[in-house]
């Protein structure tokens, strides 16, 4: 077995109301410093050895993101980080 | 599942129920979390046709004329809005079907299904303002030579209820620009200026087609605008005539 962690975030032209609602939350709590905030998707997922980096690809583009609105990365966790 | 028919006919709603004055066989989806599909239904019965109750897991759409992906939170909106409905055995069907010119209505959670499935271009996305909205909503018909929309006149304004948090219709500008000049923006959100557009959608855009007109995903809820009894109007239903009359022409 093996990990595998996707994330997915809304592309930086598409407006982001939560991730501008937390910026503004921030602000009133007192967090100055913070200039953007975009909210996303983490995945974490356990994947046959054998599965592909294609595979791997092929299900954050075509399932956990939609590429119309969203960006991904795939990333293989070393055995280490389990 | 209930036999939406048997319940309508039990309360004396539908003037129409059990009776398939047309012919039409139009399909009527439900999905774990669907909520419209009885008024959805309802709405198919008012126009005069059959109202065709398909589950998620049908590989076999029945034969039907026309399907209607109806509201809803399907699969509890997890993972994206629509995004599970659209992976699902009786949307690969739909699919394959509508290659082959079926005429498809996404209407709201149903838009979202059709976006996702890649029938219609675009996304819909959290509303501008994060709110849930529910809301009578003026819109535009700004094109009636879809198989959806020939019943009404050209620009005519209808008021139906809207009600969702994830309506913010998005696509690049180059995707906007070829809906806008192929005449595919087929429902604009109209009304007082700077209320008029209840969730930050590009081009103040409700609904869109299809390049061939027989497949349209709108926001707001004709099923739920039929008669003055249970809605604001009855401008809805003109929708379903119209696909009715399509069929009957074939």
């Amino acid at each position: 077995m093996a990990r595998v962690e996707v994330d997915v975030v809304i592309k930086t032209e598409i407006l982001d109301p939560q991730g501008k609602a937390i910026l503004g939350a921030l602000g009133r709590a007192g967090h100055s410093g913070v200039t953007e905030v975009r909210q996303g998707k983490h995945f974490e997922l356990v994947v046959d050895d054998d599965i592909s980096d294609a595979d791997l690809e092929g299900i954050a583009e075509h399932f956990l993101a939609n590429p119309v609105i969203e960006t991904w990365t795939v990333r293989r966790v070393p055995e280490s980080g389990l | 599942m209930t036999d939406a028919s048997n319940s309508q006919a039990s309360n004396g709603q539908a003037p129409n129920s059990d009776t398939n004055l047309t012919g039409a066989r139009i399909g009527v989806i439900t999905f774990p979390g669907t909520l419209d599909d009885v008024d959805a239904a309802r709405a198919v019965r008012y126009a005069g046709a059959e109202a065709v109750a398909l589950w998620h897991a049908d590989d076999d759409l029945q034969g039907v004329d026309a399907v209607v992906v109806p509201g809803g939170f399907s699969y509890g909106d997890y993972l994206r809005a629509g995004a599970i409905s659209a992976r699902t055995t009786v949307m690969g069907a739909v699919v394959e079907a509508a290659k082959g010119g079926l005429p498809v209505l996404g209407i709201c959670n149903g838009f979202q299904v059709l976006t996702e499935s890649g029938l219609l271009p675009g996304a819909l996305m959290r509303n501008e303002h994060l709110r849930f909205i529910c809301r009578d909503q003026w819109l535009r018909v700004e094109n009636n030579t879809t198989v959806w929309t020939t019943r009404y006149e050209p620009g005519a304004e209808i008021l139906v209820p809207l009600k969702n948090a994830e309506g913010r219709y998005v696509a690049d500008a180059s995707v906007i620009d070829e809906l806008e000049a192929e005449g595919r923006v087929i429902f604009r959100y109209v009304g007082a200026e700077g209320d008029h557009n209840p969730n930050g959608s590009l081009g103040d855009i409700a609904g869109i087609s299809s390049a061939d007109g027989r497949i349209v995903g709108l926001m707001p809820h004709p099923e739920h605008a039929i008669d003055a009894l249970t809605g604001p109007t009855d401008d809805g239903l003109g929708i379903f005539l119209s696909v009715i009359d399509s069929l009957l022409k074939v």
